[in-house]
């Protein structure tokens, strides 16, 4: 296991790029970095990520990237993938970064077709449970009770499960990731690397602006994710279920801390009644159920 | 990719953009100021892997220094800093 300090001073985001104060997922990019330096191409579909570089004509990202349209990074990126094949570069690292929005909405298709072709690349969805970019809209990945411009009194609807969505297409690798466990994270970026073919990275990247927290609880937020069982780390390798920690160690109810904790800290889920709570923690336990049985069979 | 132009005007016409440290002085937006008390950090670096803003750098000996030009005042360093070296202080004070 790699430590903090065994980790690149090197920064390929660079400072004075404008993403909101406590931004999460400007944390997950610089530890993107981290694991793969700078023999990476990135492509970027419209999302926060293509702001916070800054504008036209300069850039806060020091690695080659190509800005996409929000609905073609899996597209975009076999394309780049062809490209560096047909030049017989073998060094470098295609990654596609798109928000949950050009993700689990808009993006669906090409990610499929990415994910069908067996393209080698790794897909990093960056979740931030909504649109960010154009002032928080809900997307698919929008938690059921949360509030956004465009679900003022909640969202009657469940999130989708991605990472299954994407089980479904037999690809290599998927794994899930927070930028508040940043060993797990980097480890499973570099896992991916050296896999050959479609690899899916889920990252539950908190958003203060959206989410409606203090800037200085993004770390605290994913942390409390993890530990109420809201998000989960596991990895799922040619078709292999496997709870990462601290996850693997709250299979047991008990050990879970009440979703109540996590979901009452931001003023997004200010609305949720008591009724709602319960229906998020007997969703939450029914994930886990099926968890433990994945992880049992295995 | 690189180019030494600092304006609009001064760049070639492309496509491309320059990575570039300073697109914003991001500085400017804080509000609260961390300052680190050298006598209490454990140089344990969590501060520095966490910043959003990559506004922490890392000393030869791992302590953590701040660039106050691109710092936002996120406030994630103090919250995060497990012996509390850390405190947000407001500017002007
Ligand atoms: C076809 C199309 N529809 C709408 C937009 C406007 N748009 C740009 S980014 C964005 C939302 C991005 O949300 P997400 O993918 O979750 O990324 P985030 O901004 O949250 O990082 C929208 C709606 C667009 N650029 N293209
Ligand atoms: S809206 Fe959220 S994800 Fe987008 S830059 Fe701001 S903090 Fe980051
Ligand atoms: S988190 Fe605290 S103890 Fe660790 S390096 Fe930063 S200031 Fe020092
Ligand atoms: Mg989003």
């Amino acid at each position: 296991m790699v430590s903090i300090k065994e980790l690149s001073k090197e920064e390929y985001l660079l400072k004075g790029h404008i993403a909101c104060a406590g931004c999460g997922p400007a944390i997950s990019l610089r530890l993107l970095f981290k694991a793969l330096g700078n023999k990476v191409i990135l492509v970027v579909p419209a999302c926060c990520s293509s702001v916070i570089p800054g504008p036209y004509p300069f850039t806060s990202f020091a690695v080659p990237v190509q800005n996409m349209l929000f609905e073609a990074t899996g597209a975009t990126a076999s394309g780049v993938v062809a490209a560096l094949r047909q030049r017989d570069i073998k060094d470098v690292t295609v990654v596609g970064w798109a928000g949950d929005g050009g993700t689990f909405d808009i993006g669906i298709q090409a990610l499929s077709g990415a994910a069908e072709r067996e393209t080698d690349f790794i897909y990093i969805c960056y979740d931030n449970e909504a649109y960010g970019n154009t002032g928080v809209q809900r997307s698919g990945a929008t938690p059921y009770g949360a509030w956004t411009t465009t679900t003022p009194t909640g969202k009657k609807e469940r999130k989708k499960d991605i990472a299954f969505i994407m089980a479904a297409h037999r690809i290599p690798y998927i794994a899930t990731a927070c930028p508040s466990y940043p060993i797990d994270f980097i480890e499973k970026i570099r896992k991916a690397k050296e896999i050959k073919g479609t690899k899916f990275i889920h990252i539950l990247a908190p958003c203060p602006t959206g989410w409606r927290y203090d800037t200085s609880k993004t770390v605290e937020m994913g942390r409390l994710a993890v530990r109420t069982g809201v998000w989960t780390l596991f990895e799922i390798e040619h078709g292999k279920f496997k709870l990462n920690p601290p996850s693997s160690r709250l299979i047991d109810r008990a050990k879970r801390k009440p979703v109540k904790e996590y979901l009452t800290l931001q003023g997004r889920f200010r609305k949720l009644t008591e009724v709602d709570i319960e229906k998020t923690q007997k969703w939450v336990d029914e994930d886990w159920e099926r968890y433990r049985k994945l992880a049992s069979n295995q | 990719m690189s180019s030494s132009a600092k304006t609009r005007k001064e760049k070639p016409i492309t496509t491309l953009s320059s990575p570039t440290v300073g697109v914003d002085k991001t500085g400017f937006w804080r509000t609260f100021r961390p300052e680190v008390d050298g006598s209490k950090c454990t140089r344990c670096t969590l501060c520095w892997i966490y910043c959003p803003d990559g506004a922490i750098t890392r000393e030869e000996d791992d302590s953590p220094k701040i660039d106050y030009d691109y710092c936002k005042g996120c406030g994630i360093c103090a919250n995060e800093c497990p012996v509390k070296a850390i405190t947000m202080v407001r500017e002007g004070e």
